[in-house]
C-alpha cells in the first residue's frame, strides 16, 4: 500500500519536473526572435504555431547535424509527442489543457525553428570555408 | 542482475561520471559548482571500489557488504550537500547564504542523531545498520529539500538557466529514484525493475553535462515560463 502511494506520488512529482526541465529548454529560446530565412524556409507567419514542429523537423534533418542541439531537440521531441497524447485524450474533454498544450506546442516549434536558425547559419559558413579553398 | 548487463550499466555510468567533470573543467566551472563535481568524482570513486572488492571477494562477502554500505553513506551526504551548494547560490542574492549552510548541518547533525537513536534501540547496534539508517533518512531530507529548492527558485523568480535546470534535474532524478524503489517493492519479480536504480544513477552526470554543455554561466531565462500551469 505504502509502495503504492509512493509510485504515484513519485510519478506525479517526475511528471510536474519533466514538464518543467521541457518549459526550461524551450524558455531558453524563447526571446530569440527568427530570422528572415527560417521565416521563409519554414513558412511560419510571425508566431511559430503548434502545427509546425514536424515541419521545422524535416527540414533540420535535411541540414548537417550540431551535437550541441541533437539532445535538446530529441528531449523536446519527447515532450511534443507527450503534449500531442495530451491534446487527444485529457485536452478533449477540457478546452484549457487544448490551450496549453497548444501553447507549449507552439514553444516546441519555436525551440526547433531557433535550432534550424543556427543549423543554417553552421551550413553558410562550411559553404564560405569551402569556397575560400 | 546478469553480470554482463550490470557492467554495460556500470560502464556507463563511469563514462557519464567522466563526461561531466571533463566539461566542467573545459568550461572553466569546476570549482563555480565544486560540490556537484565533488559528488561526482565520490560516485565514480565508490563505483571503482565495489567493483573491485566484488570481483576481489564476491557479492556475497562480508567486505563487500561494508564497502556498498559505507560508501552508500558518503555518497548521501555529499549529495546532501550538492542540494544545499545549489539552495544557497539560489539564497545569496538575498544574502541568506550563510543562513541556509548553518540550516544545511543543524539538519545533517539532527538526521545523524536521530538515525543512532533508531540505531540504538535495536539489539544489534552495528555501525553498518546506523550508515543504512542515516543514508535512508538523509536521502529523504534531500529529496524533500529539492522540492523545497524547487518552490524557492520559482517564489524568487530565479532567471540562471544552469542553475535551474541543475535543480531541475535533481527534482527528476529523485522523484524517478523514489519511484524505481517503490515499483522494486511492488514488482521485484520483473528483472526489469532491478536495472532502473542504476541506470538511473547514470542520469544526473549526463543531464548536468549537457547543461554545462548548452549554456554558459550568463545564460538567463523568462521565470514565467518555468511554471508547469502558469497562473
Amino acid at each position: 500500500m505504502m509502495a503504492a502511494f509512493i509510485l504515484a506520488f513519485s510519478l506525479l512529482t517526475l511528471l510536474m519536473f519533466f514538464v518543467s526541465y521541457c518549459r526550461s529548454l524551450t524558455a531558453a529560446s524563447m526571446h530569440k526572435a527568427l530570422s528572415e530565412e527560417v521565416l521563409d524556409v519554414t513558412g511560419i507567419q510571425a508566431r511559430a504555431s503548434g502545427r509546425d514542429f514536424v515541419r521545422v523537423m524535416q527540414l533540420l534533418q535535411l541540414c548537417p547535424d550540431r551535437t550541441e542541439d541533437r539532445s535538446g531537440l530529441q528531449i523536446v521531441g519527447t515532450y511534443y509527442a507527450f503534449l500531442n497524447l495530451l491534446d487527444q485524450s485529457i485536452a478533449k474533454l477540457s478546452p484549457a489543457v487544448h490551450t496549453w498544450a497548444e501553447e507549449e506546442r507552439a514553444g516546441c516549434a519555436h525551440f526547433a525553428a531557433v535550432a534550424l536558425g543556427r543549423r543554417i547559419a553552421l551550413n553558410r559558413e562550411m559553404l564560405a570555408q569551402q569556397a575560400e579553398l | 542482475m546478469p553480470d554482463r548487463i550490470a557492467l554495460i550499466i556500470w560502464v556507463l555510468g563511469i563514462t557519464a561520471d567522466v563526461c561531466l567533470i571533463a566539461t566542467s573543467l573545459v568550461r572553466g566551472s569546476f570549482f563555480k559548482y565544486f560540490f556537484l563535481n565533488f559528488y561526482v568524482i565520490l560516485a565514480m570513486s565508490a563505483d571503482l571500489t565495489r567493483q573491485y572488492v566484488l570481483r576481489t571477494w564476491g557479492l556475497n562477502s562480508v567486505e563487500y557488504h561494508y564497502v556498498y554500505y559505507y560508501t552508500d553513506c558518503l555518497l548521501t551526504i555529499a549529495l546532501f550537500v550538492a542540494v544545499i551548494s545549489l539552495a544557497s547560490r539560489v539564497f545569496a542574492e538575498l544574502k541568506l547564504d550563510k543562513f541556509v549552510r548553518v540550516i544545511a548541518v543543524l539538519l545533517l547533525l539532527g538526521t545523524a542523531g536521530f538515525s543512532y537513536g533508531v540505531v540504538a534501540q535495536s539489539a544489534q547496534r552495528l555501525s553498518t545498520s546506523f550508515t543504512n539508517e542515516l543514508s535512508q533518512n538523509l536521502y529523504f531530507v534531500g529529496l524533500v529539500l529539492t522540492y523545497l529548492l524547487w518552490g524557492a527558485v520559482l517564489k524568487l523568480h530565479e532567471t540562471r538557466t544552469r542553475l535551474v535546470q541543475m535543480v531541475l534535474a535533481l527534482g527528476l532524478y529523485f522523484s524517478a529514484y523514489a519511484g524505481s524503489y517503490a515499483l522494486v517493492n511492488l514488482a521485484s519479480k520483473y528483472e526489469v525493475v532491478l536495472y532502473l536504480g542504476p541506470l538511473l544513477g547514470c542520469f544526473l552526470p549526463i543531464s548536468w553535462s549537457l547543461t554545462m554543455l548548452r549554456h554558459s554561466e550568463d545564460s538567463r531565462l523568462t521565470p514565467a515560463r518555468l511554471v508547469a500551469v502558469p497562473r
